[in-house]
C-alpha cells in the first residue's frame, strides 16, 4: 500500500479488521493528521451517516438536549460546518488556522460486536495558531469507533475540553 | 481636533471620534461614569430562588455577590473582605447562611455586615464591626419582572424608569411562559473577544452586516434541508442562519428599528411567528400554543406570539431576544478585551422540547463553537486592528440619520431597520453620563484625562 493511501479515510480497514489498541490508536493519529492538515471533507468520510459529534460545555455533562454545548452536531449539522469552513468568506479564518495535535494515551473503554465496535478514549493537545498568537486546547476523547465495509467509522465522537467551562475565543476549527 | 479630555466634542451628529472604541482612558472613564452610574445587569431571580442562594457577578470588572437573604430580599454586595481585601467566594455559585472568608475567617451576613470576626479586639477607633458596612453593598438593586440589576450610584432613576418602554420587551420574553415564569438554565456561553465592549450591542441590531458578515453560514445552510438535526430540531436556528442572507429590499421593507431614551432599543417587525414558527406546524409548538392559550386565553395568546421582536439592547450591558428566550451579558474588561455570556431561558409551562430548540438556537446561532457569532467576534477583533492604524479619524454612525421619525413612546425610530439610529442613540445616553450638564459635572470627581495626553489636541 503506498504511502498516500495510508492517507485516505478507511482504506486501511477491512471487512476482516479487528479494533485492537493499536489498530484505534493509528486510526485516531490518521484522524488527526487529517484535522492539522485541513482536509475536513476527508475528516467528515470518517464519520458513519447517523454520527454525531460533540463538545460539551460542562465537565461531566449528561446531556446535549438540556444544556448547550460548544458544539453538538450531528452528521447533518456537521457537513453544513464542514461545508462552511471550505467557504472563502469564511472570515473567522481568514487567516487560515494551522494546527497541530498529539494523540496519546489510548485505551479501549469498550468492546462490541466481536472487536468490530468499540469505545475507545485518547487524551489530546492541540495547538491552534493563527494571526500571531497560539492557543492550547486539550482534554480527552471519546470515540466509538465501527467496522463497517468501508472500513473503520466514527459513529460518535465526544471532546472533553479540559477548560470547557472557561472563557474561550471563537471555537471554528473542530478537535 | 477634539481635546481627549473634552469628552463632548468626541460626539457629533451622525460620526463619533475612533479614540471612543481605542483610547484606553476613556475607557476607564466610562467605567467609572457609565458603570458606575446606570443601572447594570446583574442576574435574573431564578438564580437565586431561595434564601441563601447566591451569584457571582459582576458590573464592570467589579466582582460582586448577588444572593437572596434569609428574609427573602436580593442582596448585591462587593466580594471583598472588609478585614484584608480577599475575594470572600470563589464559587461561581452556592446556597450559604453566611459568606466566610478563607484568610482569618470574618463572615458576613447576606447583606454584607459582619457577621463575627475572630480577635476582635484592640482595633483603633475608626473600626467598629458592628457598625461597619462590611464587604460594602452596592447603593440600589431592584428586579423587573424577575430581571435584577445594580446601580453604584446612590441616586439616579428608578429602574422601571431607566428601562421606560423598555419593559414591553421583558415582558415580552416572561408572557411567552404558559405559567407566566421564566427560568435561566441550560448552562452559560462564556466567550471573549479582542475589541471594545461598545461594539457587541452596535452589532446585535445592526441589520446591514449578516448579508456580509455571515456569508459563510448563509451558503452552507442553504445547501441543507430545513432541520438541523436529524430527529427534526434545530430547524429555526437554520432557518436564522439562511434569513441572514435576506437581502437589502428585506430589510428595508418588513424589518423596523426603535430606539429608547437611556441608549435602549430594539430590531422589531423581524421575524413573524406566524410565518416563522406556527408555520412548521410541529407539533410541540401546537402543544405550546394549546397550553398558552389554556392559561392566557386564545385573544391574549396570540397577542403574545404575535410581539416579534429580535435583540432587544438595555444600555449599557445586556440585550436579550423575547422570542428566542437568549440573554447576553456584556463585561468590559479594557478598551481592547470584551467578555460576554450567554444565558438561555426556559418557559414555565411550556413542553419541554421548546427547550431542546432554544439550546439547539443557542448552539448553533449564539453559541462559543457557533456557525455564526464567530464571524462577529472576527469583525469585532478586526476593528480594533483597523482603529489601531489612525487613519480616519471620525466613526460613521449617520445611515438614516436624514429620515429618522419619532416614535409614539417617546423614541426615535429609523425609516427601516438599516437606519444606525441606535447606535447614535447610545451615544446620546453615552454623552449624558460621560459629559453631563455642568451643574452635575461640577459634583462629580474630575476626569482622570490629562489634557493634551497623547498630543492630538
Amino acid at each position: 500500500m503506498s504511502q498516500v493511501d495510508t492517507l485516505r479515510p478507511g482504506v486501511t480497514a477491512t471487512a476482516r479488521t479487528l479494533l485492537d489498541r493499536d489498530t484505534c490508536e493509528a486510526f485516531l493519529v490518521r484522524e488527526a493528521r487529517l484535522l492539522d492538515e485541513a482536509q475536513f471533507h476527508d475528516w467528515l468520510a470518517l464519520f458513519t451517516p447517523d454520527a454525531w459529534y460533540w463538545v460539551p460545555s460542562q465537565p461531566n455533562q449528561a446531556s446535549p438536549r438540556e444544556m448547550i454545548s460548544l458544539i453538538y452536531d450531528d452528521r447533518k449539522l456537521l457537513e453544513t460546518r464542514v461545508r462552511r469552513l471550505a467557504s472563502p468568506r469564511i472570515y473567522s479564518q481568514e487567516p487560515r488556522s494551522r494546527t497541530t495535535r498529539i494523540v496519546a494515551n489510548v485505551t479501549i473503554e469498550e468492546k462490541a460486536e466481536n472487536g468490530r465496535a468499540a469505545i475507545v478514549r485518547s487524551k489530546f493537545q492541540m495547538l491552534e495558531y493563527r494571526r500571531d498568537s497560539q492557543t492550547i486546547y486539550g482534554g480527552s476523547c471519546f470515540h466509538r469507533l465501527i467496522v463497517n465495509d468501508s472500513g473503520i467509522r466514527i459513529a460518535w465522537k465526544r471532546v472533553d475540553l479540559v477548560n470547557c467551562d472557561s472563557v474561550l475565543d471563537g471555537i471554528v476549527v473542530p478537535f | 481636533m477634539p481635546m481627549r479630555d473634552d469628552v463632548r466634542s468626541l460626539v457629533e451628529p451622525g460620526r463619533v471620534h475612533r479614540s471612543l472604541y481605542a483610547d484606553p482612558e476613556i475607557f476607564e472613564l466610562e467605567l467609572e461614569r457609565i458603570y458606575g452610574q446606570a443601572w447594570i445587569y446583574v442576574g435574573h431571580e431564578s438564580e437565586i430562588k431561595n434564601p441563601g442562594d447566591f451569584i457571582a457577578t459582576r458590573i464592570g470588572r467589579k466582582p460582586l455577590l448577588l444572593a437572596r437573604g434569609p428574609d427573602g430580599a436580593i442582596r448585591l454586595v462587593h466580594n471583598q473582605c472588609a478585614h484584608r481585601g480577599v475575594m470572600v467566594i470563589a464559587s461561581e455559585r452556592g446556597h450559604t447562611d453566611e459568606y466566610r472568608c478563607c484568610y482569618h475567617g470574618w463572615t458576613y451576613e447576606l447583606d454584607g455586615r459582619i457577621k463575627a470576626a475572630p480577635l476582635l479586639h484592640g482595633y483603633p477607633s475608626h473600626f467598629d464591626a458592628k457598625r461597619s458596612d462590611g464587604m460594602g453593598r452596592v447603593p440600589r438593586v431592584a428586579s423587573y419582572r424577575g430581571f435584577v440589576f445594580g446601580s453604584l450610584a446612590a441616586d439616579g432613576p428608578s429602574l422601571e424608569d431607566f428601562l421606560g418602554y423598555m419593559t414591553t420587551s421583558f415582558d415580552d420574553m416572561v408572557d411567552r411562559a404558559p405559567d407566566g415564569e421564566i427560568e435561566v438554565a441550560g448552562g452559560t456561553f462564556k466567550h471573549r473577544y479582542r475589541g471594545n465592549w461598545k461594539l457587541y450591542l452596535e452589532n446585535l441590531c445592526d441589520a446591514a452586516h449578516p448579508l456580509f458578515v455571515h456569508e459563510s453560514s448563509i451558503v452552507a445552510a442553504k445547501q441543507q434541508a430545513d432541520d438541523a438535526y436529524s430527529d427534526g430540531f434545530g430547524e429555526i436556528a437554520v432557518r436564522q442562519m439562511r434569513q441572514n442572507g435576506a437581502p437589502y429590499s428585506f430589510w428595508e421593507s418588513n424589518v423596523g428599528i426603535w430606539s429608547y431614551p437611556n441608549g435602549h432599543s430594539f430590531l422589531g417587525d423581524y421575524h413573524d411567528d406566524a410565518k416563522l414558527v406556527a408555520a412548521l406546524n410541529h407539533p410541540v409548538f401546537r402543544d405550546y400554543m394549546t397550553a398558552l392559550e389554556a392559561k392566557k386565553g386564545k385573544d391574549e395568546a396570540r397577542r403574545i406570539v404575535e410581539v416579534r421582536r429580535w435583540n432587544s439592547n438595555i444600555y449599557p450591558n445586556v440585550s436579550f431576544m423575547s422570542q428566542f428566550q437568549q440573554l447576553r451579558v456584556v463585561h468590559p474588561i479594557s478598551v481592547n478585551d470584551t467578555v460576554v455570556h450567554t444565558y438561555n431561558f426556559r418557559l414555565r409551562g411550556a413542553p419541554e422540547q421548546m427547550f431542546a430548540n432554544t439550546i439547539a438556537f443557542a448552539n448553533i446561532v449564539n453559541g462559543t463553537g457557533s456557525l455564526v457569532l464567530t464571524d462577529d467576534l472576527e469583525v469585532y477583533n478586526r476593528i480594533a486592528f483597523g482603529l489601531a492604524s489612525e487613519g480616519p479619524e471620525w466613526i460613521e454612525i449617520g445611515r438614516g440619520f436624514a429620515s429618522d421619525l419619532p416614535d409614539e413612546h417617546g423614541g426615535r425610530r429609523g425609516k427601516n431597520s438599516t437606519s444606525e439610529v441606535y447606535i447614535r442613540n447610545m451615544f446620546d445616553a453615552w454623552l449624558s453620563y460621560m459629559a453631563p450638564d455642568p451643574g452635575r459635572q461640577a459634583r462629580m470627581a474630575p476626569p482622570r484625562l490629562a489634557a493634551g495626553a497623547g498630543g492630538r489636541a
